[in-house]
C-alpha cells in the first residue's frame, strides 16, 4: 500500500470526522498521520477479515484522544466500512473519541486515559515472547502522555524482562493539552531518558515515511532491547493554520476553517 | 486465608500451565514455594500495581489466566483506572488478590487498612466481589474465581483465621451459605469477620435470643434470591462486615431491599461507620473499638429489638 497517500486519506478522514463529529483532538491526528500510514501501510502483519488472527501484530494507540486516526487507518485497509467514519462522535455510533475495542474490529485494546496502553503492550509481548511468537507489539505514545507515571513503570519492566518484541513510537510534537511540552513539564534530554532506562533508541522525522519505514523494519534480536522511537513531529502537520498551534487540540474545524483545510490537504501532497 | 488460596492455586496451576501468578513484589514467604516449582507461570513486577494490572490484561489477552496478588489497598485503589479500564471494560480473565481486607494489618495504620475495597470494587460492571468467611470458602472461591470468566476480586482475611464451617460447604457464585436454621432475626456476613459473627450468635443463644446467620460470600452478584425472601419472613436483617457501612455488604442488601414492595424487616448495617480506623492495635483491638467484637455485634443485635 502507498504510505503516502493512506496518510493523506487519514488526513482528509480525520479533519471531515472532527467537523461533522463536532470533536476535538484533530490536530493530534494530524500530528501521528504517518507513524500510523507507515505501520497499517508498510510495516505490520495483519488480516483485515480475520481481526484475531493470532500471528497479527499488535497495534495499541495509547494517546487515544486520536482515535479518529486508527477508524481511518482500518476503514482504509478494510476493517470497517469507510462509511462509518461520517458517524464519528454523534448519538448512536460505534466511533467514540477516543478509541474503543466495542463493536469495532481491529481495534486492539481501548484507551482514552493516557499512560494505560503501555503497560498492556508490555503485557502482550511478554506473552509473545514465552510463547517464542515472532509476532511484534507496536505503542504510540504521545509526549504529553509521558508525564504518567504508569509509562515509566513499564518501561523499567520492558527493559527488565528484554521485551525486545516490543517498539513504542513517540509521536514528540512538543505540544500538550494547555501548552507546550517545555512550559509544561519538561521531557528533555528524552532521548536519553529511554537509554538510560535500557532501551535502544532512535530518533526520526516522523513525516518522513522513507525513515520511519527503515527503523520500523529492523526487528531487534531476541533477547535485546525494547525499541523506542522519538518521532519528531509537527501538531496539525499537513494544515498550515493547524500546526504548532495549541488551539487545535480541543477545536473543531467548521466552517471556512473546515473548507480551507479540506482544500489545503487536497492541493498539498504533503508526505 | 492466603496460605489456603496459594496451596489451591498451586494446584491449579500445575494442571492448567496458562494460569500465572503476578505479585507486587509482597507474599514474603508465601508465594515462595509457587516461585520455585512454577517460575514460569510467576511474576513479580515490581513495586508498580498500574503496572501490574496492566500487564496482567495483556497477558490475559493473549490467553492467560492470571491472579494478580498485592496487600491491602495495593491492588485496588492503586490502580482503581486499570481494573475499571482495563481489565472490566475488556472483561478479561484477571482475578485481582487483595492480602488483609478489613483490619488483618491492624498495628500498620490505616494505609494498610482495606475498608472501602468491597464498596468501589462492586460498582464496577463486569466484576465478581468474592469475601470468603473461612478457609474452606477461601479454598472454592479460589477454584471459583479459576473457573468463572471474567475479572475477579478475591477479598481474602491474611493468616490463623479460625475454620468456621465444620465441613467443606457446599459453595455457588452467588449464594449465600447458610450455617444456621431461619430465625425472624438474620445476620448476614461477609468475609473474615464470619467468626465473630458465630461467636455472637452463640452469645445471644445463651441469652436467649435466637438469630440465623448466613456467610454472604459473594458480594456481587449479591444473593437477590435470599433477601428478597427476607424481605417477607424477616423481622430485622443484620448486615456484617469488616469494611465502611456505606456501600459495601450493607449497601448492596439496602439496594435490593428497596426494590422489594412493602418490605418487613429493618435494616441494621454493622460495620465501620464513615471514618478511618486511625486508632492503633491488632485486628481483634479494632474489631472491638469499631463495634464488630462478638460481644459487640451481640450487644448491637439486643440493643435493636423493640423493647
Amino acid at each position: 500500500m502507498d504510505t503516502k497517500k493512506l496518510a493523506l486519506q487519514i488526513r482528509k478522514h480525520a479533519v471531515m470526522m472532527t467537523c461533522q463529529g463536532k470533536s476535538s483532538h484533530v490536530a493530534s491526528v494530524l500530528s501521528m498521520a504517518d507513524i500510523v500510514a507507515v505501520l497499517y501501510g508498510k510495516i505490520m502483519n495483519f488480516r483485515p477479515h480475520e481481526p484475531d488472527w493470532p500471528d497479527r501484530d499488535r497495534f495499541i494507540l495509547s494517546k487515544g484522544h486520536a482515535g479518529a486516526g486508527v477508524y481511518a487507518a482500518l476503514a482504509e485497509t478494510g476493517f470497517i466500512p469507510v462509511e462509518w467514519l461520517e458517524q464519528h462522535c454523534k448519538n448512536g455510533s460505534k466511533l467514540c473519541g477516543h478509541v474503543s475495542h466495542i463493536g469495532i474490529p481491529g481495534v486492539e485494546f481501548s484507551t482514552g486515559s493516557l499512560g494505560h496502553g503501555l503497560p498492556i503492550g508490555a503485557g502482550m509481548a511478554y506473552a509473545g515472547r514465552k510463547a517464542a511468537k515472532k509476532h511484534r507489539v507496536f505503542v504510540i505514545l504521545s509526549d504529553g502522555e509521558c508525564d504518567e507515571g504508569s509509562n515509566w513503570e513499564a518501561i523499567l519492566f520492558a527493559s527488565h524482562h528484554h521485551l525486545s518484541n516490543l517498539t513504542v513510537i513517540v509521536d514528540y510534537n512538543k505540544i500538550q493539552s494547555l501548552a507546550s511540552v517545555e512550559e509544561t513539564l519538561r521531557l528533555e534530554p528524552f532521548a536519553d531518558k529511554w537509554r538510560a532506562f535500557g532501551w535502544a533508541v532512535h530518533e526520526v522525522d516522523g513525516h518522513d515515511h522513507e525513515s520511519l519505514i527503515q527503523v520500523l523494519e529492523f526487528v531487534p534480536q531476541d533477547n535485546g532491547s525494547p525499541t523506542c522511537i522519538v518521532a519528531h513531529t509537527i501538531k496539525g502537520k499537513g494544515v498550515s493554520f493547524m500546526e504548532n498551534a495549541v488551539l487545535w487540540h480541543y477545536r473543531s474545524p467548521q466552517g471556512e476553517e473546515y473548507k480551507a483545510a479540506m482544500k489545503e490537504l487536497e492541493n498539498n501532497n504533503i508526505a | 486465608m492466603r496460605e489456603t488460596f496459594i496451596k489451591a492455586l498451586t494446584k491449579i496451576a500445575r494442571r492448567d500451565r496458562d494460569v500465572m501468578l503476578l505479585t507486587g513484589d509482597l507474599g514474603f514467604g508465601v508465594l515462595t514455594q509457587f516461585a520455585k516449582e512454577l517460575p514460569d507461570q510467576y511474576l513479580n513486577i515490581g513495586v508498580a500495581e498500574q503496572n501490574m494490572m496492566g500487564i496482567a490484561t495483556g497477558l490475559a489477552l493473549e490467553g492467560k489466566k492470571v491472579f494478580a496478588y498485592s496487600i491491602g489497598n495495593f491492588s485496588t485503589l492503586r490502580c482503581l483506572e486499570q481494573i475499571r479500564n482495563d481489565i472490566c471494560y475488556h472483561n478479561v480473565s484477571v482475578k485481582i488478590v487483595s492480602i488483609g481486607g478489613g483490619f488483618c494489618y491492624g498495628p500498620l495504620g490505616i494505609s494498610h487498612h482495606a475498608t472501602e475495597d468491597l464498596a468501589i470494587l462492586r460498582s464496577l460492571p463486569h466484576i465478581t466481589v468474592l469475601a470468603p468467611g473461612d478457609t474452606y470458602e477461601t479454598e472454592k472461591a479460589t477454584h471459583a474465581a479459576y473457573e468463572g470468566n471474567g475479572p475477579f476480586y478475591l477479598r481474602l482475611g491474611r493468616g490463623n483465621e479460625p475454620l468456621v464451617h465444620g465441613t467443606r460447604p457446599a459453595f455457588s457464585l452467588g449464594v449465600a451459605i447458610p450455617l444456621t436454621e431461619d430465625r425472624e432475626l438474620t445476620l448476614i456476613s461477609t468475609g473474615g469477620i464470619l467468626a465473630n459473627v458465630m461467636r455472637a450468635h452463640e452469645i445471644l443463644k445463651d441469652q436467649g435470643t435466637y438469630t440465623s446467620v448466613y456467610s454472604m460470600h459473594t458480594v456481587k452478584p449479591i444473593d437477590t434470591a435470599l433477601i428478597v425472601r427476607l424481605a417477607k419472613t424477616a423481622r430485622i436483617i443484620f448486615t456484617v462486615e469488616e469494611h465502611t457501612i456505606l456501600g459495601g455488604l450493607g449497601g448492596a442488601v439496602a439496594e435490593v431491599l428497596s426494590g422489594c414492595e412493602g418490605f418487613k424487616p429493618q435494616l441494621v448495617r454493622i460495620g465501620l461507620q464513615d471514618q478511618f480506623s486511625s486508632e492503633v492495635g491488632d485486628q481483634d483491638y479494632l474489631r472491638m473499638l469499631y463495634g464488630l467484637s462478638p460481644e459487640a455485634i451481640a450487644a448491637c443485635v439486643q440493643a435493636s429489638i423493640p423493647q
